[in-house]
């Protein structure tokens, strides 16, 4: 040991040191945010819970073109479609198991008309499994609920797609 | 009829020292996870109740309701008895601990050599749990733990010393009483600084904290305990410390006496410059805790008996004959 080192160790500088930074880090400004009154910020990207759009007229987007159960890398998707007395395709049943999900947001790329999208929420913890088997009235549900900020989300970025 | 007034009387002081040290206990242990929290630019407990002060009477509930588990090969009786002594022997120390010069329970001669019995002997609760858990950690955590406590409580025996060759007496009022002038921090600094790291030592705090270094023995000796039997051992390792910050603040920091003894100062009671000065030595306690890596044990060891011993040892001879050749030798007794 050098005599500057043992001087140190007697002398305590290396802890005195270490204090003033304590102390000075006492009254900084605190990173904590008070998670259930306060939320972080979240990009217009995040890819949360599920939603499927509606048109502003009611009408459902989603035209079952099945591109997005096809793309689905977990193979979390499943559609069944039929045609309509008018004449439209519309899907008969759409389900996605949000257990498979592994929310890489390929089918919302994929989708011709965004109906599916992946929406700003993701407290949707549940009890059971049998609750994250989401069916298309969930979905169109999730769809009424969020439109807003969906809406606000896809025109944010859509400049970049 | 008269020893039965006597024994009410007392058993009402009693109360009424053991309840504001629980209390406080229960509020010292908020204060130290929000400074360890405010060190680390987080916020700490603030849900239960203003500013999360009614935290740990939160956690004292939960440790209640929860069940108490006894392995089937412990030893039941000195496993039960284990955290009792622990929790006892930290608040009985409190008896002879003066917040004013009429406010203590017991001002008895030998105060400090009773302070001193009391807390060599709570290291019987953790080598009783140790032992009586029959499981490797806890047994680990105890043996560290005793070593560790009986080597610093032989340099923090030396500081001691140092300061009754100054006093002149075993009573911890007339130790107070005897820093009217000057307090002992300011002669005896470095020796203050030893007694702080030997306290830190000695309840087990870190850098110290070896017996409970959870990443290699779990919880140490309190391994096999759950439920109120650990919240014993939690309280009593707390109420151990704050005992410590009064030791602390009544050898070196002049006690109940006012800092500066002009007007605005001297007129607050006694109890408010105890309190102050047991906080005040806690908050450093956690700040130390929230800045050191733990020791190794052989450091610890080394620590304590190859500079720490000698080093006080050394500063008792200085004292006394500083004090003998200067004819400045205590003459009260």
């Amino acid at each position: 040991m050098t005599l500057s080192r043992i001087l140190k160790t007697i002398f305590m500088t290396d802890f005195i040191a270490g204090l003033t930074i304590a102390i000075k880090e006492i009254f900084k400004t605190k990173k904590t945010i008070n998670y259930p009154f306060e939320k972080g910020k979240i990009s217009p990207r995040f890819r949360g819970e599920h939603a499927l759009r509606r048109y502003p007229n009611g009408e459902e987007r989603c035209i079952a073109c099945k591109l997005c159960e096809a793309v689905c890398p977990a193979q979390a998707i499943t559609i069944e479609s039929s045609l309509r007395k008018d004449g439209s395709r519309k899907t008969t049943r759409y389900d996605i198991d949000m257990l498979k999900c592994i929310y890489c947001g390929l089918c919302e790329e994929s989708c011709p008309v965004d109906a599916i999208v992946q929406g700003p929420n993701f407290e949707f913890a549940k009890e059971t499994r049998e609750e994250l088997y989401y069916n298309k009235d969930k979905l169109l549900e999730n769809g009424d609920k969020w439109e807003t900020a969906l809406s606000e989300n896809i025109k944010a970025y859509s400049a970049f797609r | 009829m008269t020893y039965l007034n006597i024994f009410l009387s007392e058993i009402y002081k009693i109360f009424f020292l053991l309840l504001p040290v629980l209390v406080s206990v229960s509020l010292i242990v908020w204060l130290d996870r929000k400074v360890w929290a405010y060190v680390q630019k987080r916020k700490g407990p603030n849900v239960v109740g203003p500013f999360g002060l009614f935290q740990t009477v939160a956690d004292a509930l939960k440790y209640i309701f929860k069940e108490i588990i006894i392995p089937a090969s412990a030893n039941k009786v000195i496993f039960i008895l284990a955290p009792i002594i622990t929790l006892t022997l930290s608040l009985i120390a409190w008896a002879v601990i003066p917040f004013s010069n009429e406010m203590v329970l017991a001002n008895i001669n030998v105060g400090i050599l009773y302070l001193f019995a009391v807390s060599s002997l709570s290291v019987y609760g953790i080598i009783m749990a140790g032992w009586a858990s029959n499981s490797k950690y806890p047994f680990l955590g105890a043996i560290r733990s005793a070593a560790q406590m009986i080597s610093y409580e032989v340099s923090i025996g030396i500081i001691i010393v140092n300061v009754l060759l100054c006093v002149g007496s075993l009573n911890l009022n007339k130790i107070v009483l005897a820093q009217e002038n000057v307090w002992f921090i300011f002669p005896l600094f470095p020796v203050f600084i030893i007694y702080f790291i030997s306290a830190l030592a000695e309840t087990n705090r870190p850098p110290f904290d070896l017996p409970e270094a959870e990443s290699e023995l779990v919880a140490g000796y309190q391994t096999e305990y759950s439920g109120m039997m650990y919240a014993m051992f939690w309280l009593g390792e707390y109420a151990n410390i704050l005992l410590l910050c009064a030791l602390g603040s009544i050898l070196f920091l002049g006690g109940w006496l006012s800092p500066i003894d002009i007007f605005p100062f001297n007129t607050l009671p006694g109890v408010f410059w105890m309190i102050f000065k047991i906080i005040f030595l806690f908050i450093l306690f956690s700040l130390v805790k929230a800045i050191v890596p733990r020791y190794r044990f052989d450091q610890l060891m080394k620590l304590g008996w190859k500079i720490f011993l000698p080093f006080s040892l050394f500063w008792v001879v200085l004292t006394a004959s500083f004090l003998f050749f200067l004819d400045m030798l205590p003459t009260n007794g």
